[in-house]
């Protein structure tokens, strides 16, 4: 004993002062070295805690840095233009809207639904439970699967239906409603007339003389054609006179209501299987949601004589509310930011426009700008920071969202 | 006893009680609206409640017949798949389909990711639920849950143009793409995943026996690593395991860092192609929907698919059994 | 103690009770404690488990119509058990199940096919902890009258201030009636949740420990309440409070291990109890 620690020599007197006990004859070991380690393991956790928000800061600051200088109107307005100084990201803003509302509105009823089965309608026989558990199982094992898996899931299921409704190419194909099929020709007084098509798989019409058609704004007109070398009409004539070797162009014009099987790669489809990514999510966040309402209330309920249905919807339901929408927005924040399903299914292609029907492609801001990064010039890089710093906004005000509800919402049940 | 007063005044009693006598005598609703209306409503739920099984059932239908497909093909062969570390899908005249390639891959991100994310989301964990102030926990957590929030495609983004360069200037063997850069944002991303997962085992230990090894002398370090840790062993194990189910799916983020060359390497300063990466490329690519190299796509999800489920699974168990054992 | 006041008419005659669930019960009002009784429940041979646990052995007991019947014994005894088989209120626990019969008039309360939410208005239940829903107090109230019955709003105005009025609560939230119910004391929440049982004309009023969680001035308020109710609801009372089992109640049936050990008319098991055990458990040796 070559040291004055404090505490041993006050327990060291404890002992001693019972020198027949059995603990007389024990060496206390020193506390000190076990304390250093204490404090060095606290080193090292703030060093550590420092070290996460100093990575945050870095994320934030290499996006910053690279992302500020590009921040324009122009990237709320434009589309991918090829060139750096024109490009925007307006339709994939607009896509995901379509995608990511279209997903809310599958997902919330579905997954509230499931959550509402798993804790308010318990089974009563073994056979029940044993069902409820592998549900259980399975939606935990489902939050689990890689993203990309679903977008190979939707890839098969959605996208081509398994071959189920044939295949649809420009020729038609597959099931249809709200789309019309055209043979546009142009007249030699340069004007468009279009042909309505009555049967897509038919090839494209032949110019026949008294064909009759459409013009641009919708006027029925018939077509006088003539042979090659014959005299041009002169007037009005001219613009609905065409030369028997014409060639037409088949185009299409659909309906905002524009359906088709099967679902091809557009707005739907995205939807669908982004559904399946966040179904899970959704389900446990809202089985959260459900547990924290205290049971006392659904005894009260019950003891009124409410069926279990009407347990859940004039008591547990409300109750649960502000934690289920809590979750729910989580959940479509990381669906606005799920790239992986949305490029299997979509691919990358140009999209100039907002989604007009559910069958329209589409692209959503981060494969946008997964896009973009994948692109060899500078530039690019910068205006995929700065959509970067548009995504991130709006995640962020998600959140504030969430956090919002939760206080406003959030009353004492009992 | 004296009754209660508020009874006591006599203009309203006859009336209301008569009236209220009426209605409450009146036929109640029919019950036997009300039992269909609730069969209907059980099984909407009930309906709701399979859908999640039919998805599971969906994904392993569909990975199944398409890698089916795969294998039917003349170009592939089981050894070939199994037993070659080339992968080489789309050069036509040597095609080869070895798994092990891009499994290798995987491999090299995820151990690198979880060199990062294991260690420091576990410390991390014990720090807040053992040692941090209540002012340092309300800058960490919420800093913890920004980071659980970025999009994937951010980290990527991070990898590349910060992670990347960092790396060559620290070393100029590193390539442009590299496995280190994907693995630390790989890393970077499960952190607040390992963090949460493990302080929620933290925090279910019983605070009965914290107390008591304080009582015994003990310092918080041998509290948190000796008794706590210990404690909630499974449920650090479990989040471990959860983390490592996420690192093997991550795609984005390999997709832009990685690389998208598919070769056996252990050296982190190369490029590598996971099994992720390989879908990302064959998507953004411009393949016919119906070659060998199309169906490879689904044999390689499917392998995805049993490791992460696997993975998810144990890692689901145990948390089940461990909640189970302080619940 | 004063004489209470006659709440409804000056029917004297007791009428058979209501079976069906549609009349209402205001003409059987009861004066007098000492007329012969009826039954309101019997419990014939009830054996009671959860899990593999039983939680009652053989059980037989009567509770009588119009009066109050306290269950007393100490914690674990079981009374919260049988008193949530009355009204079924232990379906919501997957492992409780029960053998034996128990009756209210013609209907088994055990069987499978008695729907369980007829019964349940039948027979309200009140709780320890005062359970008020994150509603306001009218709506608390009108939550099971709007459930049952096709009222209109002013109808539905009624049957809520007739309720408050009957649970004493009345001129305090008469002027509140919109704000939230968790706003009231204990107390008033207590008496809020017994306006919500009576709220639908339930025949009998089973109670647990309804004043367990209150103050004394409140326990005062809803035992007084108890004494005024009994004339038209059958109540069933578990409480903890010997003092209070002995106020309000005509019958007491002391519980021991799960099994019924005495029962008797309230002034005979405090006074001269039968058994040792009663004798210990109600002059506080035990329990
Ligand atoms: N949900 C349950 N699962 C298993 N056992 C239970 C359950 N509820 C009660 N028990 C057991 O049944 C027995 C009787 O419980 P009960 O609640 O009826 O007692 P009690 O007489 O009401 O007690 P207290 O006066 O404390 O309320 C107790 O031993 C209790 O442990
Ligand atoms: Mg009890």
């Amino acid at each position: 004993m070559n040291r004055r620690d404090p505490i041993k020599t006050q327990v060291r007197a404890g002992i001693d002062n019972d020198p027949e006990g059995p603990l007389a004859s024990i060496q206390l070991l020193s506390g000190e070295p076990r304390r250093k380690l204490d404090a060095r393991f606290r080193g090292l956790c703030v060093t550590i805690a420092a070290v996460s928000v100093l990575v945050l800061i870095g994320l934030l600051a290499s996006i910053l840095l690279q992302g500020v200088p590009s921040l324009s109107l122009t990237l709320l307005t434009g589309g991918p233009e090829p060139d750096p100084s024109e490009a925007g990201i307006r339709p994939a803003i607009l896509g995901t809207l379509w995608v990511c509302s279209l997903c809310a509105l599958f997902t919330l009823p579905i997954g509230v639904a499931t959550a509402i089965l798993l804790e308010e309608f318990q089974p009563r026989n073994r056979y029940g439970r044993f069902i409820y558990s592998v549900i259980q199982l399975n939606i935990s094992n489902l939050a689990g699967v890689p993203s990309v898996v679903y977008g190979l899931l939707g890839l098969t299921a959605f996208v081509s239906m398994f071959g189920l409704f044939g295949s649809r190419t420009s020729q038609g194909g597959g099931l249809e409603i709200g789309i019309r099929y055209y043979d546009q020709f142009f007249s030699e007084g340069m004007r468009s007339i279009l042909i309505p098509v009555s049967d897509p798989s038919r090839p494209v019409s032949e110019p026949v003389d008294g064909m009759q058609g459409i013009d641009t704004s919708g006027n029925p007109v018939t077509l006088k054609v003539i042979s090659v070398g014959e005299a041009l009409p002169t007037g009005d004539a001219l613009q609905y006179t065409l030369f028997d070797d014409a060639e037409a162009g088949r185009i299409t014009k659909k309906a905002w209501y524009h359906f088709s099987l099967p679902l091809g790669r557009g707005v739907l489809t995205g939807a669908l299987t982004l559904m399946l990514v966040i179904l899970p999510v959704i389900i446990i966040s809202s089985q959260e949601a459900l547990r924290a309402v205290p049971s006392s209330l659904r005894d009260g309920a019950l003891g009124l004589g409410s069926t279990p249905w009407q347990v859940v919807w004039h008591v547990t339901l409300p109750s649960a509310m502000p934690g289920i929408l809590t979750g729910a927005i989580l959940a479509m924040s990381r669906a606005i930011g799920e790239t992986a399903p949305i490029l299997i299914i979509a691919g990358i292609v140009y999209i100039s426009r907002a989604p007009q029907n559910l069958m329209d492609d589409f692209t959503v801001m981060p494969l946008q700008i997964f896009n973009w990064i994948s692109r060899p010039q500078e530039e690019f890089h910068s205006i995929a920071a700065a959509g970067i710093l548009l995504l991130l906004g709006i995640l962020l005000s998600f959140n504030a969202l969430a956090v919002l509800i939760r206080q406003k919402l959030h009353k004492p049940l009992s | 006893m004296s009754s209660a007063n508020s009874l006591a005044t006599p203009t309203w009693r006859g009336d209301l009680d008569d009236r209220v006598g009426k209605y409450l005598g009146r036929s109640h609703r029919s019950l036997k609206l009300v039992r269909g209306r609730e069969t209907v409503i059980y099984a909407i739920l009930i309906a709701s409640g399979l859908f999640s099984l039919l998805i599971t059932g969906a994904i392993i239908y569909v990975l199944a017949i398409e890698t089916v497909s795969f294998f039917k093909s003349d170009e592939v062969t089981f050894a070939n798949f199994f037993g070659s570390t080339t992968w080489n899908p789309l050069l036509g005249g040597t095609k080869s389909f070895g798994i092990w390639a891009l499994i290798c891959g995987t491999m090299l991100v995820t151990a690198i990711a979880m060199s990062i994310a294991l260690p420091l989301g576990l410390i991390t964990a014990i720090y807040l639920s053992e040692y941090a102030p209540r002012g340092v926990r309300n800058v960490l957590k919420p800093v913890l849950e920004v980071l659980a929030g970025v999009p994937t495609v951010v980290y990527g983004f991070f990898a590349l143009m910060t992670i990347t360069p960092i790396l060559q200037w620290l070393h100029s063997g590193f390539s442009v793409y590299n496995a280190a850069s994907a693995g630390i944002a790989v890393g970077i991303l499960c952190l607040p995943t390992v963090c949460s997962l493990a302080e929620d085992a933290l925090q279910a230990v019983p605070r009965g026996l914290r107390e008591g090894a304080y009582g015994l002398g003990a310092t918080r370090f041998d509290v948190s690593v000796k008794v706590v840790v210990p404690a909630a062993l499974s449920g650090i194990i479990s989040a471990f395991l959860l983390a490592i189910a996420r690192a093997v799916g991550e795609t984005m983020i390999v997709a832009l860092a990685a690389g998208s060359l598919a070769q056996a390497t252990l050296d982190p300063r190369q490029q590598v192609q996971t099994m992720t990466g390989f879908m990302v490329q064959m998507a953004s690519g411009d393949v016919s929907n119906y070659g060998t190299e199309y169906y490879s796509m689904y044999a390689v999800a499917f392998t995805l698919f049993v490791m992460t489920l696997a993975l998810t699974m144990v890692g689901n168990l145990v948390r089940r059994r461990f909640r189970e054992a302080y619940e | 103690m004063s004489n209470p006041i006659t709440l409804t008419d000056e029917a004297t005659a007791i009428e058979p009770r209501p079976r069906d669930g549609r009349q209402t019960h205001f003409a059987h009002s009861r004066d007098q404690a000492s007329e012969p009784t009826t039954l309101a429940i019997g419990v014939r041979d009830l054996n009671a488990w959860y899990g593999d646990f039983q939680a009652l052995h053989s059980i037989s007991l009567d509770i009588p119509a119009n009066r109050v019947s306290a269950l007393i014994g100490p914690s674990g005894c079981g009374k919260s058990t049988l008193l949530r088989w009355f009204n079924r209120m232990n379906d919501t626990i997957p492992t409780a199940h029960a053998r034996g019969s128990v009756h209210l008039g013609d209907t088994d309360l055990l069987s499978r096919t008695t729907d369980v939410v007829d019964l349940r208005r039948r027979i309200g239940i009140v709780f320890q902890r005062p359970n008020p829903f994150p509603k306001s107090i009218f709506d608390n109230v009108a939550f099971g009258p709007r459930l049952h019955m096709k009222l209109s709003r002013t109808e539905l105005q009624d049957v809520v201030e007739w309720a408050l009025r009957k649970a004493a609560v009345w001129d305090e939230v008469k002027d509140r009636l919109a704000s939230p119910a968790l706003g009231l004391s204990g107390g008033q929440q207590q008496r809020l949740c017994i306006a919500r049982a009576i709220a639908v004309g339930p025949e009998v009023l089973l109670m647990d420990e309804p004043c367990s969680a209150l103050d004394p001035a409140s326990t005062l308020a809803v035992e007084d309440l108890i004494f005024e109710l009994r004339r038209q609801y059958t109540i069933v009372i578990v409480t903890h409070n010997m003092q209070q089992a002995a106020r309000c109640s005509d019958q007491t049936a002391f519980f021991y291990e799960g099994r019924l050990i005495e029962v008797g008319a309230t002034t005979t098991v405090f006074t001269k109890p039968k058994q040792q055990q009663t004798e210990d458990y109600v002059s506080g040796k035990f329990g």
